[in-house]
């Protein structure tokens, strides 16, 4: 019983240290400015969410919904798109021999070792020559590429694609591109879940790439715009307390939806093992 | 028809063009052209005529590589990211190495609460965690104020670690649900044997479980040299919290500032031998692994 109380111990310190800082953002949130300081700062005062809610949507013109806005069309639209690319790719990769497949392949291998963050300042530098720099799409279509989703649609459509049904599909007569939709995108399913989760969080993430590319404020993503905010807390101090709402808002959906789907992120993280 | 060329026509041509040329194209015009064009931008230098001609680009060969080479801040960048590599990421890893075990050994109960709680930083981005913890750091605002009245984390002697401690919440649970999921894929037949031959649970954890997760460890090493010499938006942040974070604290720092000067050609050349040591670390790592076997 010794080793019994030692691991719950183990566990109850390190969830403690984990959910203790998302508590006190939420208790944080939750104050009104004057009760920020001095009041206990992992208990609740008067209750004042509400307001600050009201303050952060109209604050400049709600320029923190813009933010919103902007983030879910950067990140779910790039890992949406991206996906589906990356498993068409994937696919084709797995299932076709065709000539130069060899070599697509080690250059995407290749493309997973290259940190996200050394593209960002050629891609500066390629969009400023074509004068395309500070709109939406210098940080959109960059966000599309992602190697890793393309070798983890591969694996996946070796292992739950059978060519048996491929071929069955061909003596039915269905196009290659409608077999694909129709049958082998469903079967890959659970692997996609997996790779948007990943292109997800690693737009998400990125910080560089909008931080080089973006100087007009209503094109930032929400990370990039409570930065900015937190950057000018000491000129502006009513901006203390707009970052705090600012960022629970911004996590609170991600966290739900993340612990919903921890489910495939614990396949998808596997796969390596059952390789 | 020649022989030739039915021997070279291959099947579904259609097909494997719709599908490989979307990512093709965008791999080709976001992925390796700036590679490309990093490199070749590195190996140019600005020059003006004059103090106050036209500044115009001209080949430099090396002389932004010399520059990157005798640059003292940006090589005190990299000490300082490999020092808190060296220290964060082995901490990170034990944590979550060590409670993957515990909670694969059946001695806890609700594992699922604590792997839903343990994964709940990852959603957060590094932005974010980076603010609230630097509020939780703060000498007025913390609630821990037994010890951030004593100690100041914003310091110069303490904001690499407490930056480190920000990375380590962020993804402790992350690389931990990694090791889980391969303890898991482990036949529980081997552990019958070993307790049928008398091993105690730490016995089986050290001598059966550690060695058969060894490709997890080493693959999140991988990914945490990686994150390590990438560090970027969490010191970023932190500048705001503490003066001793200085606009070339990483090496990633370090290309942003540079290129804000702007300096791109310099900026391009730090980008190059930054991504050149990180892929060098990694596989250097994978190698020596390799060669002892783990994998």
């Amino acid at each position: 019983m010794k080793g019994r109380s030692f691991a719950m111990l183990v566990m109850g310190v390190c969830t403690v240290y984990i959910l203790l800082p998302v508590w006190w953002l939420v208790v944080a949130a939750t104050k009104n400015r004057a009760q920020f300081t001095g009041t206990n700062p992992l208990w609740f005062a008067d209750f004042a969410l509400v307001d600050n809610v009201r303050e952060l949507l109209t604050y400049r013109d709600g320029v923190f919904l813009r933010w919103v806005g902007n983030s879910i069309a950067y990140t779910g639209g790039a890992a949406l798109l991206g996906t589906l690319l990356a498993a068409m790719c994937g696919y084709a990769l797995s299932k076709y021999r065709f000539p130069g497949r060899e070599a697509l392949f080690n250059l995407v291998l290749g493309g997973v070792l290259v940190p996200a963050t050394a593209l960002a300042l050629p891609l500066f530098l390629i969009f400023s020559y074509v004068g395309a720099t500070n709109t939406f799409w210098s940080v959109f279509l960059p966000s599309l590429v992602n190697p890793f989703g393309v070798y983890l649609a591969q694996i996946y459509a070796g292992a739950s694609v059978p060519d048996e049904l491929l071929e069955a599909a061909r003596l039915d007569g269905a196009g290659e591109v409608r077999t694909f939709f129709t049958v082998a995108s469903r079967l890959m399913f659970p692997g996609l879940v997996t790779i948007f989760l990943f292109h997800f969080v690693a737009v998400w993430n990125s910080f560089l790439l909008p931080l080089i590319m973006l100087g007009d404020e209503r094109l930032f993503p929400v990370t990039l715009g409570l930065y900015t905010w937190n950057t000018q807390v000491n000129q502006l101090p009513e901006l203390r307390g707009l970052v705090l709402v600012g960022s629970l808002l911004s996590i609170a959906p991600l966290i739900v939806a993340f612990l919903l789907l921890q489910r495939f992120w614990r396949n998808g993280l596997g796969t390596g093992a059952v390789k | 028809m020649t022989a030739r060329a039915v021997r070279r026509r291959v099947p579904h041509k259609g097909a494997i063009t719709f599908f490989v040329l979307p990512f093709g194209v965008l791999f080709a015009l976001f992925f390796i052209l700036p590679v490309g064009y990093a490199v070749v931008q590195s190996l140019y230098k600005v020059e003006r005529v004059g103090t106050f001609g036209p500044a115009r680009e001209v080949f430099g060969g090396l002389t932004q590589y010399s520059r990157v080479f005798s640059d003292g801040p940006f090589w005190s960048s990299i000490g300082r990211v490999l020092l808190f590599g060296v220290v964060q990421v082995p901490v990170m890893l034990g944590i979550a190495l060590l409670t993957a075990l515990l909670l694969d050994s059946g001695l806890v109960k609700a594992g699922r609460f604590f792997r839903l709680a343990f994964f709940l930083p990852y959603a957060v981005p590094g932005v974010v965690a980076s603010i609230m913890w630097g509020f939780l750091y703060s000498p007025n605002l913390s609630p821990f104020t037994a010890v951030t009245s004593r100690v100041d984390l914003l310091s110069a002697d303490f904001v690499l670690w407490a930056i480190a401690n920000v990375v380590t919440w962020v993804y402790v649970g992350y690389n931990m649900i990694i090791i889980y999921s391969y303890l898991l894929a482990i036949p529980t037949e081997i552990y019958e044997a070993a307790r049928l031959d008398g091993a105690g649970p730490i016995r089986v954890a050290w001598s059966i479980k550690i060695p058969l997760v060894a490709p997890a460890l080493v693959l999140t090493t991988v990914f945490s040299i990686i994150g390590t010499l990438q560090l970027l938006a969490e010191p970023q942040v932190f500048r705001s919290f503490s003066s001793a974070v200085s606009s070339t604290y990483t090496p990633n720092m370090t290309v942003y500032s540079t290129s804000s000067i702007p300096n791109f050609n310099l900026a391009a050349a730090f980008s190059v031998v930054l991504a050149l040591a990180t892929f060098a670390l990694s596989f250097g790592f994978l190698k020596i692994t390799q060669r002892k076997g783990w994998r």
